[in-house]
């Protein structure tokens, strides 16, 4: 088992690398100029150049990507073109954000989701299971900035129970952040149950047809018990895998939410560079995206890895 | 209906059972099962079952068997119905139960033994929980009482390191020994009926053996009473008091084992008994000329990873010969067949065919190499594109091999399929609008659509019925007379061996124990081996497992 787990993390690191790979190669061909954004139109072609050189702009890009992932190895993501402000340290608070407006909904949203999608399977086909399905469906199939309009059309505009705006401070206490934060996170919360609650209930339904389900019920044991017992372990694989899938959309998917609520997390800080043009700030925002993506999903995998008693235990 | 029929004790072993008229415990009264689509699966289907007894039900697959059996719980698969009839367990018209009423009854009352035990364990679960989850749950036995049953259970039934045997999982044990677990879950809490649904058909002969004799001590100690379901009359009239003989939902005919072996009456029956006995006669079979070698195989030694599959085999082949390799699983017997073909590289050793050397692999085979050798597989489902018509499978080798125009393609085509005992129109048709049956004949046109000279035939039936496999042997034999092919059968099935082999070769741990003459090999003085396998093979005779249980308590 521990060779398949090291395994696993060896892929997540060289994934890893080729993320880095294709972040440098995306930002290379991003249509416009570092130099002419910054210096503006009215800017002669001399001092672009010079400017340039300033920024090594100048040298090939294979250099600048190994010098640039070398630092980010060590740490070290750059300044800030526009600002220069260490990259790192403007980023790290805004990370810790996100990471919180993340938490906050997989906290809601996991639970309601394995919760729902269970019921869902155990009741297939009656009132609940329907209405799980058309709500969830629904659910996705609205725009996210949609959803977040309307709830705060409700509940900050007419209600007053939430502020529109969920501007944080470092200096707020934790239940304060909680309340400034339950909009953004209710609406990604309504973004993610639905795909999770439909996976569990999808897997579950797909193990239903084993035979060793049917010999559970002829053991005599009631539906909700074979589906606990005997159909979820073993659903456990696809359900861990859609989870990690919907965490790391937590994380990476909040841009239009943070934008929305002006809530000062990564997403923004991103939006902020490309409309900047700001290679390092933007370099450094994919590179935390995609180390998310890969983080969870390989935890995803080492998790499947070891509930499945194959896997674990050889012969 | 006759009534309760009470065992004579013509077992030596058998202890004396109560004789007295009761009430049955299982009746089941003008059932009928459908699917979706309203056609009918089992039509007016009638057993009593007394406490005790054991009420064989045999037929072909289709017959409605296993639909029967899991009715008597009150269970219908996906897609099926009971429409009508009654089902007493006990006195109690349990399909006037609710859901939760019915449950009760199931596991604690009547049991289940399924066909494969590997899938009908749950992967997830150690096998101790999976068998003491029955009674706890049916408050028969606490969780402790029930492990410390199980424990006596493992060590009586001799499996390995009884007290830790429950620890393990489905995964970590062997087929046989899964399959005595299952027998043991079964009973686990005390039920007075369990349905055997072909509980030995996925194991080779002789751990088949050990699963019926445990069964029989089983039913025996416990005073159970069983629907025993298989396809093997062999096996059902080791352990049945009475057989009901099905056949497309109906029954045919109820009878005792002993009229249902001897004097039974309906045709279809006696077709059964007749060619179930035919299988027990050896045929020798010699060859018309002299023995022309076309494919030697010498010294060889071929490995999976750092595991040797086969040490040290040397088999030969000749022209219009057939030649059986028979083995347990897990002997070697598929990797042989692989090597032939080249599909695995053999570490050392030769291959000549008809006089010149064979490359080791595949790829590095010429086009007339690879068309004089074909295979037909176990599985004919599989091995048939679900995507192509019929048309389409046999043509593509024509095409492939010679070339021919699309005109020729389909006369020969046609030609081919006349030949395996298909009509014509079959052509247009797609495979999976076919039986098992018709399947695997299509399997043998597309090889013989090479024009081969060898066919490898590996288990070319036990995917199929009796009466299936036998048409499909007959097939086989057919050809080979009018064509002089050389067949390489690979099979488990002794009763195969007789019937179709001028030589044979017996394999186990990939080493070749007896090799030559059918009939020299299955003529004493044995190996101990064949003379095991001979003796694992179900007779025609109810006598036959009592004997055995005699001789070895003996």
């Amino acid at each position: 088992m521990l060779r398949l787990i090291l395994t696993r993390i060896f892929l997540g690191c060289l994934t890893l690398f080729a993320v880095t790979i294709l972040i440098f190669a995306a930002t290379e061909i991003l249509p416009g100029d570092v130099a002419s954004a910054i210096l503006g139109q009215g800017a002669t072609p001399e001092t672009l150049a010079a400017f340039r050189i300033e920024l090594g702009l100048n040298r090939p890009a294979y250099v600048r990507y190994f010098e640039w992932l070398s630092n980010a190895l060590q740490g070290d993501l750059g300044t800030a073109l526009t600002n220069k402000r260490e990259v790192l340290a403007t980023i790290t608070p805004r990370l810790i954000n996100t990471l919180f407006l993340a938490g906050y909904a997989a906290v809601i949203a996991v639970p309601i989701a394995i919760f729902l999608g269970i019921v869902a399977a155990i009741n297939e086909g009656k009132w609940i299971d329907r209405a799980a399905n058309i709500v969830s469906l629904g659910a996705i199939s609205v725009p996210e900035f949609f959803i977040a309009y309307i709830l705060i059309f409700v509940f900050a505009t007419n209600l007053g129970w939430f502020p529109s705006l969920s501007t944080v401070y470092s200096d707020m206490g934790f239940w304060q952040k909680i309340h400034v934060v339950a909009l953004p996170s209710i609406t990604l919360t309504m973004l993610v149950t639905a795909h999770m609650l439909r996976m569990t209930r999808a897997s579950v339904l797909a193990i239903m047809s084993q035979p060793y389900i049917e010999m559970a019920f002829l053991k005599g044991l009631p539906r909700n018990q074979v589906i606990l017992h005997h159909a979820l372990p073993n659903a456990a694989a696809p359900i861990i895998s859609v989870i990690a899938l919907n965490l790391a959309y937590l994380i990476v998917g909040v841009v239009v939410i943070e934008v929305v609520f002006v809530y000062p997390g990564v997403g923004q800080y991103m939006v902020d560079g490309v409309s900047k043009r700001d290679l390092p700030v933007i370099q450094a925002c994919a590179l935390v995206f995609g180390g998310a993506f890969v983080l969870l999903n390989t935890v995803a995998d080492i998790l499947i890895i070891m509930v499945n008693p194959l896997l674990r235990n050889s012969r | 209906m006759s009534i309760g029929f009470c065992r004579s004790t013509h077992a030596p072993l058998a202890p004396q059972r109560r004789c007295k008229i009761e009430k049955p415990i299982l009746k089941i009264q003008g059932l009928r099962i459908e699917n979706l689509a309203g056609e009918v699966l089992v039509d007016n289907a009638n057993i009593e079952l007394m406490p005790g007894e054991i009420l064989g039900l045999i037929g072909e697959s289709g017959a409605g068997k296993s639909t029967i059996g899991l009715a008597a719980m009150s269970y219908a698969r996906a897609g099926c119905k009971i429409t009508r009839g009654h089902i007493e367990i006990d006195g109690v018209q349990v399909r006037d139960l609710s859901a939760k009423g019915r449950a009760q009854f199931r596991g604690r009352r009547i049991a289940y033994v399924a066909q494969s035990a590997a899938a009908s364990f749950n992967p997830a679960h150690r096998i101790m929980d999976q068998i003491c989850e029955m009674p706890v749950h049916h408050g028969v036995l606490t969780h402790a009482e029930a492990e410390a049953w199980a424990v006596e259970m493992f060590r009586t039934l001799e499996l390995p390191d009884p007290d830790n045997f429950g620890a393990r999982y489905p995964h970590q044990v062997s087929g046989g020994q899964l399959q005595r677990a299952m027998a043991i879950m079964a009973i686990s809490a005390h039920p007075d009926i369990v349905v055997f649904d072909e509980p030995t058909t996925a194991l080779d002969v002789t751990t088949q053996i050990e699963v019926l004799l445990l069964i029989k001590k089983m039913i025996r100690d416990y005073n159970i009473a069983a629907l025993y379901i298989t396809h093997d009359l062999a096996v059902v009239a080791q352990i049945a008091d009475r057989i009901l003989v099905l056949q497309s939902g109906k029954m045919v005919e109820l009878d005792t084992t002993a009229n249902i072996l001897h004097a039974p009456k309906a045709t279809y029956t006696k077709e059964l008994v007749e060619d179930r006995q035919t299988s027990d006669v050896f045929r020798e079979k010699l060859l018309k000329s002299e023995r022309e070698v076309i494919l030697d195989a010498s010294n060889i030694i071929a490995h999976y990873g750092d595991f040797r599959v086969l040490n040290d085999v040397s088999i030969t082949v000749a022209k219009g010969e057939t030649v059986a390799i028979v083995g347990e699983s897990g002997s070697g017997k598929t990797s042989l067949a692989r090597v032939m073909v080249g599909l695995t590289q053999l570490t050392s050793g030769s291959l000549t065919f008809m006089g010149s050397t064979l490359a080791p692999s595949l790829k590095n085979r010429s086009r007339d190499d690879l068309r004089k050798i074909q295979l037909i597989y176990q599985q004919p489902d599989v091995a048939l594109n679900p995507r192509q018509t019929v048309g389409e499978i046999i043509g593509r080798p024509i095409m492939f091999y010679f070339n021919r125009s699309d005109a020729e393609i389909t006369d020969r085509t046609a030609q081919l399929l006349h030949q395996v005992g298909l009509p014509e129109d079959y052509m247009n048709r797609y495979s999976t609008a076919l039986s098992g049956g018709q399947k695997q004949r299509v399997c043998i046109a597309r090889a013989l659509a090479a024009e081969p000279t060898l066919i490898i035939c590996d288990e070319p039936t036990s995917a199929l019925d009796q009466l299936v496999a036998e048409d499909i042997l007959k097939l086989l034999q057919q050809l080979q007379d009018d064509m002089g092919l050389s067949y390489l059968v690979i099979t488990h099935d002794l009763g195969i061996v007789r019937r179709i082999a001028h030589r044979t070769a017996i394999l186990l741990g990939g080493e070749i124990v007896a090799n030559g003459p059918t009939g020299d090999i299955f003529k004493p003085p044995f190996h101990t081996y064949t003379e095991k396998l001979l003796q694992s093979v179900p007779e025609l005779r109810e006598t036959w497992l009592e004997e055995i249980i005699y001789k070895r308590s003996a």
